[in-house]
């Protein structure tokens, strides 16, 4: 009996919510760019964070509650530029403030428990061609904007001060090496972080399910323990959404301060 | 896992419309939108601090304006106190020449009065010399029947007299 149950393919995949479905087949020049419901999501999201943004725009003196909602982002970004980098951050507040509310938009509206009325969230930053594209965005900015400003000096950020001359290729080689992997880290950090609190809630969510088909008994033992979890984890992936979005955007600032001061 | 199992199939789509959904962000929101929202911002901030300065400004004036009324205040007040000090000066000098004058004229008068008594006692007490020697003359004529001389009588009774 338990065998048979074992046996069973699981009801519930939890992967299954990553997968990509095509809306709408479009090609171009041999591409398969289909309109797909990750696609659509990041358009729910442009869209919400317009109307976001757009209700920041009255202009009022003193400012209603909205206003003063994108007035703290935009604070708060403008803030974490001038802390970082200095005057010469400013000039990054439209990409820093579009990639940390992009993000933050996107992981907060893939959480919103829309299945209930049939409407399935997709979380696409998720997916790592999305973080990763996201990551080589800031890193082309590094790299145009470090070439840019310091020519060849730029590689003098390979080469901390104070290095000993013996040391200067070795360091320069783990420097280089760290380097490249930071567009990397950048989009797994992000991927992982979504993926893995999208999972735990599907699997948590399937002990819900199935310990509660289970009878009474299942269903005290793992399904109840179970949602209470689920409510905790959901107010953690909230939290999660927000500190993944602010370490991307934090840590693309930190990227541009390499290119904007060198050392 | 679908991020792999569907990368061949998917990632041109995902890239293209990251790219197109994301660009819009940036250049409509990122571009467009948060400069205004900003400059909003700074706009206040800059209104504030403007306000403020007014008001200190405002502050400064009114500081200055209690100092200068404080002033003329102080001012008049000691003009005031000069002007009844110098009343009251001349009040006192004026009374004073008035009170010597009141004064000289009493001492005239009265020193006019002792003259006038002078004169009367005087003449009272030559009055009374000559009734006396009138009278010491009777006597002496009614007691010793000797009629004395005028000049003699007069003689004697100015011994007695200065004799008391």
């Amino acid at each position: 009996m338990s065998a048979a149950v074992a046996a069973e393919p699981a009801k519930v995949d939890p992967m299954y919510q990553f997968t990509i479905k095509p809306l709408a087949e479009l090609e171009l020049a041999g591409f398969d760019i289909s309109f797909t419901n990750s696609a659509a999501w990041m358009l729910v999201t442009t869209i919400v964070l317009f109307g976001f943004v757009l209700g920041g725009m009255k202009r009022q003196l003193v400012p209603g509650r909205w206003q003063m909602a994108v007035e703290f982002f935009t604070s708060f970004i403008d803030d974490m530029l001038q802390a970082n980098i200095g005057d010469a951050g400013r000039k990054y507040v439209p990409y820093v403030f579009s990639l940390f509310m992009f993000i933050l938009f996107a992981n907060i509206l893939g959480l919103l428990p829309l299945g209930v009325v049939g409407l399935h969230p997709f979380t696409f930053t998720s997916h790592f061609t999305v973080t990763g594209v996201l990551a080589l965005i800031t890193i082309s900015i590094v790299l145009v904007v470090g070439f840019w400003k310091h020519g060849l000096h730029f590689f003098g950020l390979f080469v901390p001060h104070g290095t000993p001359l013996l040391m200067v290729p070795l360091i320069f080689v783990i420097e280089l090496f760290s380097f490249i992997l930071r567009p990397f880290s950048l989009a797994l950090r992000l991927f992982v972080a979504m993926m893995a609190g999208h999972v735990l809630l599907e699997v948590l969510s399937s002990f819900v399910i199935d310990g509660s088909n289970a009878g009474a008994l299942w269903g005290g033992v793992v399904g109840l323990p179970s949602f209470l979890l689920m409510i905790g984890i959901c107010a953690l992936e909230i939290l999660v959404s927000g500190i993944q979005a602010y370490v991307f955007a934090l840590l693309t600032v930190f990227y541009i301060n390499d290119a904007e001061n060198l050392h | 896992m679908p991020q792999i199992a569907q990368l061949a199939d998917t990632y041109a789509s995902q890239i293209f419309w990251l790219l197109v959904f994301f660009g819009l962000t940036f250049f409509v929101v990122g571009r467009g939108m948060v400069p205004k929202v900003m400059s909003t911002v700074a706009d206040r901030d800059s209104q504030i601090a403007a306000d403020l300065a007014v008001a200190e400004a405002a502050r400064a004036r009114a500081d200055d304006e209690e100092a200068a009324w404080r002033k003329r205040e102080n001012d008049n007040r000691a003009a005031a106190q000069a002007l009844v000090a110098k009343a009251k000066a001349d009040a006192a000098a004026k009374a004073e020449k008035k009170l010597a004058a009141a004064q000289k004229r009493l001492d005239t008068k009265l020193a006019k009065a002792e003259a006038e008594i002078a004169e009367a006692r005087k003449n009272a007490l030559a009055e009374i010399e000559d009734v006396a020697v009138e009278a010491a003359q009777d006597i002496v004529k009614r007691l010793a029947g000797v009629s004395v001389t005028k000049p003699a009588a007069a003689k004697a009774v100015k011994e007695a007299m200065a004799h008391g």
